[in-house]
């Protein structure tokens, strides 16, 4: 027997196959949608997993150090690391920040860590971890940056000496690696214009220069320069540790605000970008409405056209049940079609994107049986249509 | 019927097109794809050591020059960056009464002097007179014997003798007391000079004047410095060091100091002194280095790099240190075999400034590691080895 939607379509290919890959454009950028949207949590979830920690200890009452600013002592650490649990505890500083590279701009993440403590980057792609403890930079692929490359951060050239991968903030910002001391200068150091004139303001103090009191005014001065804060304590905890435990022992005890890896997922994705991942989960759905609307009236309209050569059918005597699976399996032909285009281009296009973009299979099983069942709908109404046509009309006007 | 079959040929190519990008899409996006990695081998090397540091350029003597009791500056005679020479005045306080004072223990010592004259003239007209009245004496008590004269005379006689003996006497303690006085007003008037010398500021050596404090007409505490002053041979870099890696630190040790102002030329020195005493605030050790060979136009608080070389460890069991992952409070690297990464827990030594790592326990030489990985490694996740992930 011969199957009739083959032979159609074989008819007109062409006709067939453009309509297929505009079909499949528009389902690649709805699986582009969901992917930006996946992309979006997965950013957050690699901030935390990239981080190496177990727990995040920062200042009390706070949600830092992503959600909200954060600021410690760095020796706040020595009486971390002295509780039971804790297996190895690590400074980190979070500075978001602009570098030029090249006559651009490039906005990074500036990332203060301690050399082999919990913060460090999980893996590197090139290079080598820095082997000084100043002015030697880990960046990620994103920046653009290479090895051996010089860039200026504030005062000082740091070097690149090693590349990392999927080390981003919150916001889907590369980040750029530095010594934590280097980080806190560039964190809590303020422009040579601001320290002259915060000088100048000092002396103008009558409390601090007192010409009775030689040296007030210089310890006085001194004593402004310090940066010796950090936004949080990493904690890596000994294998079998109850996170929730020392998290409940350490805000209980030293007064600091301590968060283990679920809670922290939950600040990062349920707060910090909820509501852009709402918005885009919104765009998703509006997406994949429109879709789902053009797809049936692309089905509706092929079948349409086609009503002359079905009442032919009919008149020839073909079955109701011929007519219709020609229809339905020309409607699965054309989802099958646009999907696998859909995901090819969506695949392609997916690296170009500024930000990640993560293309899940679950998403695309659930785009594949989505787009299935939106054409077998489709179908339907154009079922409906051409089994009610008269053979009549076939040999008629 | 060619048709048909042209088309078909056109279609299925198509077709297989379409199928087969599909299918490189899903293996190379998708969790089915291999985690792409580089591998090294471990392997024996000498590891070059070194230990960074940063510092300022300071002077190892600098003298802060201040009067030793409140006053007020008369003047100031050199300016910063004069060189100074020892002994030379640089500064004098105002003496204010000093000089008159002074001056009044000239006259008193004077008159001290005049004094004491004066004390021996009449120390010897008393003895002259002494010795006249002891004669008389002498000669009315030979008398008397012979009774020549009455014995009242010869007791008058031998009343004045002793009067007069007595009045030498006299003559002689205040001829002493005068003495000491001339001593008294010495010693005052030689005090009342050192009190003023002091108000002289001197150079204690050779020198630049680095910086000029106060100008005349301004009151100072004591203590308070005028000038500072110091010697242009003596400067060094004082370097803080990250006490993680400051084991290996020695007086004597060669290092490379580059200095702000020229960051491309590294200066020639060695380490002066380590300090005994490190900064428990931030967890560093202070390091001062001198250079051999002082370069022209240095200034104090410049910012300089030290790099302090030690001893190579040789013979080492290398392996980048791009490899060593940390896990709780162990170290261990990810090795590949057969096409999949395993874990092997390791202790590390030293480091070297070019990334390499030496690897104590754990490794043979010859042991395959992954050393930079697409994505963070797990255990029997399927690898693939790869000449580089990242363009050069």
């Amino acid at each position: 027997m011969i199957n009739l939607a083959s032979r159609d379509i074989l008819h007109s290919w062409g006709k067939f196959v453009f309509t297929g890959l505009g079909l499949g454009l528009l389902i690649g950028v709805t699986l582009s949608m969901a992917g930006i949207y996946r992309g979006m949590v997965e950013d957050g979830r690699v901030l935390i997993d990239g981080s190496g920690a177990d727990l995040w200890v920062v200042q009390q009452g706070t949600l830092g150090p992503y959600a909200e600013p954060s600021s410690l002592r760095d020796d706040a650490w020595r009486s971390i690391a002295g509780m039971p649990g804790v297996a190895a505890t690590g400074n980190a500083a979070y500075l978001t920040m602009q570098v030029e590279h090249g006559g651009r701009e490039v906005r990074v993440m500036l990332v203060g860590y301690e050399a082999g403590r919990p913060g460090e980057p999980a893996y590197l792609t090139a290079g080598r971890p820095p082997a000084r403890d100043h002015y030697e930079a880990i960046a990620d692929e994103k920046t653009g940056f290479r090895i051996g490359e010089r860039i200026r951060i504030r005062r000082h050239d740091y070097e690149i000496v090693g590349l990392t991968r999927r080390m981003v903030s919150a916001s889907g910002d590369p980040m750029l690696f530095v010594p934590l001391k280097d980080a806190q200068e560039v964190q809590f150091l303020k422009d040579n214009d601001a320290i002259v004139n915060e000088r100048a303001r000092t002396a103008a103090n009558p409390a601090f220069n007192r010409p009775a009191v030689p040296g007030l005014l210089e310890a006085v001065q001194a004593s402004q320069v310090q940066s010796r804060q950090v936004n949080a304590v990493l904690v890596r905890l000994e294998p079998g540790a109850d996170a929730a435990a020392v998290a409940a022992d350490i805000r209980r005890w030293k007064h600091l605000q301590a968060y283990d890896r679920a809670q922290m997922e939950e600040i990062l994705i349920a707060k910090l970008i909820a509501t852009s991942a709402r918005q885009i989960a919104m765009f998703l759905v509006i997406l994949s409405v429109v879709t789902a609307t053009i797809v049936a009236f692309i089905i509706y309209t092929l079948t349409m056209n086609k009503l002359r050569e079905i009442a032919v059918l009919k008149l020839i005597g073909a079955k109701n049940r011929t007519i219709a699976a020609m229809i339905l399996q020309q409607a699965l032909g054309l989802g099958l079609i646009g999907f696998v285009v859909g995901r090819i281009v969506a695949g392609l296009w997916a690296p170009a994107f500024p930000k990640y973009v993560l293309l899940i299979p679950q998403d695309a099983l659930r785009g594949f049986a989505i787009v299935m069942v939106i054409c077998a709908l489709a179908s339907v109404v154009a079922i409906r249509a051409a089994l009610r046509i008269d053979p009549a009309e076939a040999i008629g006007g | 019927m060619k048709t048909p079959t042209r088309r078909a040929l056109a279609l299925s190519g198509i077709g297989l097109i379409v199928a087969a990008a599909f299918a490189w899409i899903v293996a190379t996006q998708g969790p089915l794809a291999p985690v792409k990695v580089t591998v090294a081998a471990a392997r024996e090397a000498s590891l070059p050591q070194s230990i960074f540091g940063i510092g300022t350029v300071e002077a190892r003597r600098s003298y802060n020059l201040g009067p030793t009791a409140a006053g007020r500056i008369a003047r100031v005679a050199v300016d910063h960056g004069d060189a100074v020479a020892p002994g030379q005045l640089l500064a004098e306080m105002d003496p204010v009464d000093l000089d008159e004072r002074q001056r009044a223990f000239d006259a008193a010592a004077a008159r001290a002097v005049q004094l004491a004259r004066a004390a021996e003239a009449a120390h010897e007209e008393a003895t002259s007179r002494a010795r006249l009245a002891q004669a008389s004496a002498q000669r009315y008590a030979d008398l008397r014997h012979r009774n020549f004269v009455s014995g009242e005379a010869a007791d008058a006689k031998q009343h004045e003798a002793n009067a007069a003996a007595a009045a030498l006497s006299a003559a002689k303690a205040t001829q002493e007391a005068t003495r000491e006085d001339v001593r008294r007003t010495a010693a005052e008037r030689a005090g009342s000079g050192k009190a003023r010398a002091q108000l002289r500021l001197v150079s204690p050596v050779a020198g630049v004047v680095s910086a000029r404090l106060a100008e005349p007409g301004t009151t100072l505490v004591a203590g308070q410095a005028v000038l500072q002053v110091i010697d242009p041979t003596s400067l060094w870099v004082r370097a803080r060091i990250d006490q993680g890696r400051s084991a290996g630190l020695a007086v004597g040790q060669p290092v490379h100091i580059a200095l702000r102002s020229r960051p491309g030329s590294a200066l020639a020195g060695r380490i002066a002194r380590v300090d005994l005493i490190g900064d428990a605030v931030t967890e560093e050790r202070l390091v001062y280095a001198g250079f051999d060979a002082p370069p022209a136009g240095l200034s104090l608080g410049e910012l300089a790099e030290v790099n302090i070389e030690l001893a190579p460890v040789e013979r080492a069991l290398t392996i980048p240190s791009a490899a060593v992952k940390r896990s709780g409070r162990e170290a261990g690297v990810w090795l590949l075999r057969d096409g999949q990464a395993a874990y092997q827990a390791v202790t590390t030594g030293a480091a070297s400034r070019d990334g390499l790592v030496q690897v104590l326990t754990g490794l043979a030489a010859g042991d395959a590691v992954i050393v930079h990985s697409s994505r963070a490694l797990a255990a029997e996740l399927r690898v693939k080895a790869v000449e580089r992930l990242v363009a050069p």
